[in-house]
């Protein structure tokens, strides 16, 4: 009985969860714009998202940027974690609650901050803005990724290198990077996806013509409900599945591999 | 490790004295001066901006954002509690698959979750089309307050089920057998064992729920309309729609310190139960 009652609302939650997504791609293929009838079967939005040219720039950019942003931030932050594991006890502090500003921020907030920085240095909005925005609220994610396994490494490592004649930047690349690795993964993919699915901050520090996927279905939304939305909402949500798909392979292998004993 | 390696961190701290610290600075400047002109050299130092703040128009803002965002924050906890004690006790083999099913939708675009609900609650909208063909009149279900709190708590509600979950499956079962053991039932147990070991998770769930509620401007201009204001959307009118940007720092400075105020209250709760200690 206690499990009937568990089962239900669970399906319920799942209901709630998942309808309005259902909606979504079920509309995506009705072939009528009021959503109340059912006018057939029909590619007919897929088609028209494809030839819309707001769209296409609009993918562009949301992957070059949160391509250039993670990579940049992996990079930034994976060096600031480096080398805040040495800092002492005050100065680690006080850049780690500084770090921390981006994220407890309210979006709006640091959208609107970066906003202001921008326009009062004479900086035309748009493309380098919204990329520096972004990596700007992607390095503090890395840095709280990757500092926890440089926390957990065996700094003995390091010191047998260094006392077996390494250098400091030989014992880095060969020794420290490698053991931190799946942090910067996290790192990263934490960056990417935040990145791609940015708008509020992208919406205060983007301009003249510049614009990602959020911020086109925002203003798409805004003038009403539109079928071409579903459609674009339909492949976004597969893209999310497979890349779903790829991450959970590459941790079921890292699982397996670590059963085995081995390294990554 | 070597001391040289110290540098590493020093690009990042010019970036962040650039990038975070300045921006807010310039907030905070802007929030003190007036608008007469806006050049920086001549800024005048005032506090009108604070004082219009308190005109009942915006004073009205304020409350009904919190409001709006402690029902979502309410209705996100007693839906989810269930949900993440029902996950913490499936069998461990099923457990990863529920728990993945409940992040999935987390995973697809916040707008494309909430353009959905447009989509359902729309005058000619799944609900409504529904209540056409079975003759009954339309409701209005958009561009209302119910509608914002659906929103709100449809993006939110992982929010508060996985700190919640997170506790629940790391809570030593050996005190839930004991409690029974020694003769409490299922109620007593929980009211008196499960639930405040879980309090952490709570208070988790409740700052990382009423943090975006309070401070969305997406939800409540989609599912809210034009006409609804919202400290969100009051932000973005004065900085992108009136160009008035001293007043706008100053709407954006007290939104800052709403939510310091309430995490550091919330966080006040969780130190007098676990002794832990924390600065956010």
């Amino acid at each position: 009985m206690k499990d009937r009652i568990k089962k239900l609302y669970m399906s319920l939650v799942f209901v709630f969860l998942y309808a309005p997504i259902a909606v979504l791609v079920i509309y995506s293929f009705n072939d009528s714009t009021s959503r109340g009838t059912w006018g057939g079967f029909t590619l007919r939005w897929y088609a028209e998202l494809l030839s819309d040219r707001d769209i296409k720039t609009a993918l562009y950019y949301t992957v070059v940027v949160a391509l250039l942003a993670a990579s940049i931030s992996t990079i930034v932050g994976t060096f600031t974690a480096i080398g805040l594991y040495s800092f002492n006890k005050m100065p680690k502090a006080i850049m780690l609650n500084l770090n921390y500003l981006p994220v407890v921020n309210p979006d709006v907030v640091t959208g609107l901050a970066l906003m202001i920085l921008y326009l009062s240095a004479n900086m035309r909005l748009g493309f380098l803005s919204m990329l520096l925005s972004h990596i700007t609220f992607d390095i503090p994610y890395v840095i709280l990724a990757v500092l926890p396994k440089l926390k957990s490494m065996n700094k003995h490592i390091t010191e047998a290198a260094l006392d077996l004649g390494a250098t400091p930047m030989y014992a880095l690349r060969k020794i420290v990077i490698p053991e931190i690795m799946p942090g910067i993964i996290t790192g990263f993919l934490i960056a990417f996806t935040l990145s791609i699915d940015d708008f509020v901050i992208s919406f205060f520090t983007t301009g003249s013509g510049v614009t990602n996927l959020s911020i086109v279905i925002y203003s798409m939304a805004r003038r009403g409900v539109k079928p071409t939305i579903n459609a674009l909402s339909t492949l976004m949500l597969g893209a999310v599945l497979i890349l779903l798909f790829l991450i959970n392979k590459r941790s079921s292998l890292i699982d397996e591999q670590k059963n085995n004993g081995g390294f990554i | 490790m070597n001391k040289r390696q110290k540098f590493f961190a020093y690009p990042y701290g010019l970036w962040m004295t650039l990038f975070i610290l300045l921006p807010i600075l310039l907030v905070f400047l802007y929030s003190i001066t007036s608008k007469d002109t806006n050049q920086i050299k001549t800024l005048r130092f005032t506090l009108d901006n604070y004082r219009k703040f308190f005109d009942p128009l915006y004073i009205n803002v304020i409350i009904r954002s919190i409001n709006l965002a402690l029902i979502s924050t309410f209705f996100c906890l007693v839906i989810g509690y269930p949900v993440a004690y029902i996950i913490s006790t499936t069998n461990l083999k099923k457990r990863n698959t529920v728990l993945l099913l409940f992040i999935l939708p987390m995973w697809m675009n916040m707008l494309l979750r909430t353009y959905a609900w447009m989509t359902i609650l729309g005058n000619n909208g799944l609900i409504n089309s529904f209540l056409n063909m079975l003759g009954l009149p339309s409701f209005r279900l958009l561009y209302n307050n119910t509608a914002i709190v659906i929103g709100m708590v449809y993006n939110f509600l992982p929010f508060m089920v996985l700190p919640i979950y997170t506790v629940l499956s790391k809570m030593d079962m050996k005190l839930v057998e004991a409690s029974h053991d020694l003769g409490a039932d299922h109620k007593t147990t929980f009211l008196r064992v499960i639930f405040p070991l879980s309090l952490p998770g709570v208070i988790s769930g409740i700052i990382m729920v009423f943090m975006p509620a309070v401070s969305s401007f997406v939800i409540p201009r989609l599912l809210g309309g034009n006409r609804s204001l919202y400290i969100g959307t009051l932000i973005e009118n004065l900085f992108l729609v009136t160009g008035d940007w001293h007043f706008g720092s100053s709407v954006a400075i007290i939104m800052m310190l709403i939510i310091l105020a309430s995490m550091s209250i919330l966080n006040r709760f969780d130190v007098d139960k676990e002794g832990g200690a924390g600065l956010w």
